[in-house]
């Protein structure tokens, strides 16, 4: 089958690949380009490990298919840390032990971003609801919402 | 398996390439790709529309048409669609909200289809370039429909109620979903019911005897009594992890029943 082109900006640099039509997101981004944060989990859109932002949205980039993607920007977890300095919720996460295993940690870490781009200064139900489409089977949540807020908190203190 | 993906300017164009055996219209892709990705391989192609039209929603006077490409998302922040917002909060996780079009949620699976279950209490009616279906109607031929769901249309409605059921907060799948519009008299007795139901069948149905039950009655204990008792009549609840058909027909009376005294 022909291969067709895609074409996107990834964590601010361009991207350019040609690929099978119909091949998801999270496939090129893994194997084509190498980026491998975003995890491949259920496949399902039911855990959220897969979660990336394109265009400012939380999406699922398993459920995506590439093509749809064409000009788009898209970040992903492993385009946060800057010059080797952690994210503020990266270093939250680390900082309130909300990773265990680590296979949820870059979509919750996503989830999360968008959450705090939009709402600085979230509730605890805020917190809740922005992780409610990510599943996490280790750490009960509880470090996971305790991180988002803690972050929330270095930024606000950082901004002050 | 790739599923070579086919993009139109216009519905028309895909509309004819829907023709093609094994093609499936791709919405946000949380119907049929995430079928691909399980290994259905009656899915071969997709097509797609990016035809503006499609991700429109207009409201003027009281008359509301959602374009067929219009996410969850967009209709939860949208200031003039009220209660329906409620129901579009209902489906899935925020990523899934940002992906899921009304289009697709027609065509959703139960214990899916949450928001097509409020159209449906509010007798839209479902736009494509063949014609106008009534939301019912549609639903009950969906399996069967094979041109492009362009919008969905109906009259607002202030006093749409809506229950998603689940177990887990704030993001857990159905045990069951309830969307109710009722018009009272002066007096306060019920002049016009619709009744809509998720997870009591394979797909969103009303609750016609329930509806009839509730004609010329108030809302109080003893006049919703009589609904309450056929709420399940001509329901099929579907058995999944989440909940078994014996229970969901047990608890619909109550959940019904507290959705129409709240």
């Amino acid at each position: 089958m022909a291969k067709v082109p895609v074409q996107f900006t990834l964590n601010g640099s361009e991207k350019a690949e040609f690929i099978d039509s119909g091949t998801t997101l999270l496939n090129v981004l893994r194997d084509k380009i190498g980026d491998t944060s975003p995890k491949g989990g259920c496949h399902q859109g039911t855990c959220g490990a897969c979660s990336v932002i394109i265009d400012g949205e939380l999406r699922l980039s398993c459920l995506t298919l590439a093509e749809t993607c064409n000009g788009a920007t898209i970040t992903t977890t492993s385009g946060l840390a800057e010059g080797g300095v952690l994210h503020p919720l990266q270093r939250a996460f680390l900082d309130t032990f909300a990773t265990q295993c680590g296979f949820c940690t870059p979509g919750m870490i996503m989830a999360a971003k968008v959450l705090l781009d939009h709402t600085p200064d979230p509730s605890r139900e805020d917190v809740v609801e922005a992780l409610s489409g990510n599943i996490c089977r280790c750490t009960g949540y509880e470090p996971i919402i305790q991180a988002v807020l803690t972050a929330a908190r270095a930024n606000s203190q950082n901004a002050a | 398996m790739a599923l070579a993906l086919q993009t139109f300017a216009t519905v028309k164009d895909a509309n004819t390439a829907l023709k093609s055996a094994g093609t499936r219209y791709l919405g946000g892709g949380t119907l049929v790709v995430r079928a691909a990705n399980e290994g259905d391989v009656s899915v071969s192609g997709l097509v797609r529309s990016t035809d503006p039209a499609l991700s429109a929603i207009e409201v003027s006077g009281g008359k509301v048409r959602i374009g067929a490409s219009v996410t969850m998302a967009r209709i939860a922040r949208h200031p003039e669609l009220g209660s329906l917002a409620m129901a579009a909060r209902a489906v899935g996780g925020p990523a899934v909200r940002n992906m899921a079009t009304v289009g697709g949620n027609l065509f959703a699976p139960a214990p899916y289809g949450d928001f097509a279950l409020a159209l449906l209490a509010l007798d839209a009616t479902v736009n494509t370039d063949e014609g106008q279906t009534p939301i019912e109607t549609f639903l009950a031929g969906r399996d069967d429909s094979r041109a492009i769901v362009t919008s969905v249309s109906f009259t607002k409605a202030d006093s749409l109620r809506f229950l998603k059921v689940s177990r887990v907060k704030p993001k857990g799948i159905s045990v069951l979903s309830i969307a109710v519009v009722l018009e009272q008299a002066a007096d306060g007795t019920v002049s016009s019911a619709r009744i809509a139901l998720g997870c009591m069948a394979d797909r969103p149905v009303r609750a016609k005897a329930a509806e009839k039950a509730l004609l010329g009655k108030t809302l109080g204990q003893d006049g919703i009594a009589a609904a309450l008792a056929a709420a399940g009549e001509g329901t099929a609840p579907i058995t999944d992890p989440i909940a078994s058909a014996w229970y969901r027909a047990e608890v619909l009376p109550v959940h019904l029943g507290r959705l129409l005294l709240g």
